[in-house]
């Protein structure tokens, strides 16, 4: 019996050992949520590390603030809910500050600026309207603004929407030509997709599309509603990467433009 | 919640006529997979008992691939892997065929289905008594007549406690069909998840009406076991 118990002891220990939601007690942990599947803001790379502008600020925020990263990785549509059930502190993610989802969480400060842009096959001339597209196939992340765009514009008028639960799955089937198109970050598109041999075939479609409403301005790290410290400690980690060149160093490596906007 | 449900409803249930959501393709996927499946499995499982070697082998090789893989990864397969063949996608036939992700799915399940009611049926028919078989071939059946008067019928009934299993299990692979994106029920639960950020209200609803499916299945078999299985009570 008292074997037993020991045994039982090991093994429970063990698990609290193991659960990572034991670490958020600790204010020096930063549980970011990611989805990888969106270069160059947030992928994997061959050895299964993730890599990208959103994880190179993350870390450079965690230095900042002398606490440790924990990527969690997660789909995009489930990053707030996930958010909200405490199971990461913090959405980084290339995540667009839109107000639906600040009636869900706070933000900090923007981090990045980049539009919405669609992708076709060279020489579709298809244009990023409800009329071009009647009858057409185009592909959205499931739970992006984007796909709020498509489903509120673009349905109505007779294109068929479809929602996919990770950006490369729609690649693939632009790739395999079940889409006619795909609708994006345009930074993401054009640094991860169309500069890759993967993109070979594909361009830009139309001009980028507006709607402050669905799309919002800008993308930032998204937060828990009252998780005051964590934002003020954001946002000053921020404005010193900002002040001091470290964000643009790393914005530098992945874009050739300004990432940041004006 | 309220405005979750007064929206999605529709969506969950039957979507609109010309796109058909939710419950709906979730029951069509099912019917589909399984009536198919069960064409397939009663012809391969009377190949699969038979003493033709060429018959037995290359259905029990069949068998043996689709249950040793998980149906996520033939659908995958199916899904992305053969339409990114050029051959597939060079000829017409295929190529219309397969870029229909509902095509796709419905020929994933269907194999799958089949593989398991095969074993399922050559089981069966394996276990019917002797003295049957004797007494059939005594009134002068051989062949054809033999299976179809006398092993089919007794070993479907026999077969009926297992294989309202395989339709349950199927059902609930069904769920699967999200990553092909069609429509059935667990991809509006998601949608609905993802815009109401209510993940608890949506997978609610989603699993209420997966068990009200399972409830009427389990209720059909129940009839059609005292039906056909009356003999054994």
């Amino acid at each position: 019996m008292k074997r037993l118990i020991a045994v039982w002891k090991t093994l429970f220990a063990l698990l609290v050992a193991w659960t990572p939601a034991l670490l958020a007690k600790d204010c020096k942990v930063i549980r970011f949520g990611v989805d990888p599947s969106y270069p160059p803001f947030e992928s994997k790379a061959a050895d299964g590390s993730l890599v990208g502008f959103d994880i190179d600020l993350g870390k450079a925020l965690c230095a900042k603030l002398n606490a440790k990263c924990v990527w969690v990785e997660n789909d995009f549509d489930g990053m707030i809910p996930a958010l909200q059930a405490r199971k990461i502190d913090a959405v980084l993610s290339d995540m667009s500050v839109t107000e639906k989802r600040r009636q869900q969480i706070d933000f900090t400060n923007k981090i990045a600026s980049s539009p919405t842009r669609m992708v076709a096959k060279a020489g579709s001339n298809l244009q990023p309207t409800g009329d071009s597209l009647r009858g057409k196939s185009i592909g959205v992340e499931q739970g992006t603004i984007q796909e709020t765009y498509a489903k509120t514009y673009f349905e109505p008028k007779g294109a068929n929407v479809v929602s996919y639960q990770n950006q490369d799955q729609v690649y693939a089937d632009l790739k395999s030509g079940r889409l006619d198109a795909s609708l994006q970050d345009e930074a993401q598109a054009e640094f991860g997709f169309l500069r890759t041999p993967e993109g070979k075939g594909f361009e830009f479609c139309g001009p980028e599309v507006n709607d402050p409403k669905i799309l919002g301005s800008a993308a930032a790290i998204g937060l828990r509603k009252g998780d005051v410290d964590l934002q003020n400690a954001l946002n000053n980690a921020l404005a010193e990467l900002l002040k001091d060149g470290a964000y643009q160093a790393i914005a530098k490596k992945y874009f050739d433009f300004n990432i940041y906007g004006d | 919640m309220i405005e979750l449900i007064q929206q999605y409803w529709q969506q969950y249930l039957c979507g609109t006529p010309a796109h058909p959501t939710g419950l709906v393709i979730t029951l069509w996927l099912l019917i589909a997979s399984l009536g198919l499946g069960f064409l397939l499995a009663v012809p391969l499982a009377v190949a699969k008992v038979s003493t033709h070697r060429w018959l037995a082998i290359p259905v029990a090789i069949y068998t043996y691939i689709v249950r040793g893989t998980p149906l996520y990864v033939q659908l995958l397969l199916v899904y992305s892997g053969v339409y990114s063949l050029d051959a597939v996608r060079s000829t017409a036939f295929l190529n219309s065929f397969f870029r229909d992700a509902f095509n796709c799915t419905i020929l994933a399940f269907t194999l799958n289905t089949a593989a398991y009611a095969t074993e399922i049926f050559a089981g069966a028919i394996k276990a019917t008594p002797r003295g049957e078989i004797e007494a059939a071939r005594a009134c002068g059946m051989s062949g054809l007549t033999l299976y179809r008067c006398i092993i089919l019928p007794s070993a479907l009934r026999r077969a009926l406690p297992a294989y309202s299993n395989e339709v349950i299990l199927m059902l609930h692979a069904t769920t699967l069909a999200a990553t092909a994106t069609v429509p059935d029920l667990l991809k509006v639960a998601r949608n609905a998840a993802s815009d109401y950020y209510l993940p608890f209200v949506a997978y609610g609803i989603a699993a209420a009406l997966y068990l009200c499916i399972s409830f009427v299945l389990i209720w059909l078999f129940r009839l059609a076991e005292r039906r056909w299985l009356a003999y054994l009570r």
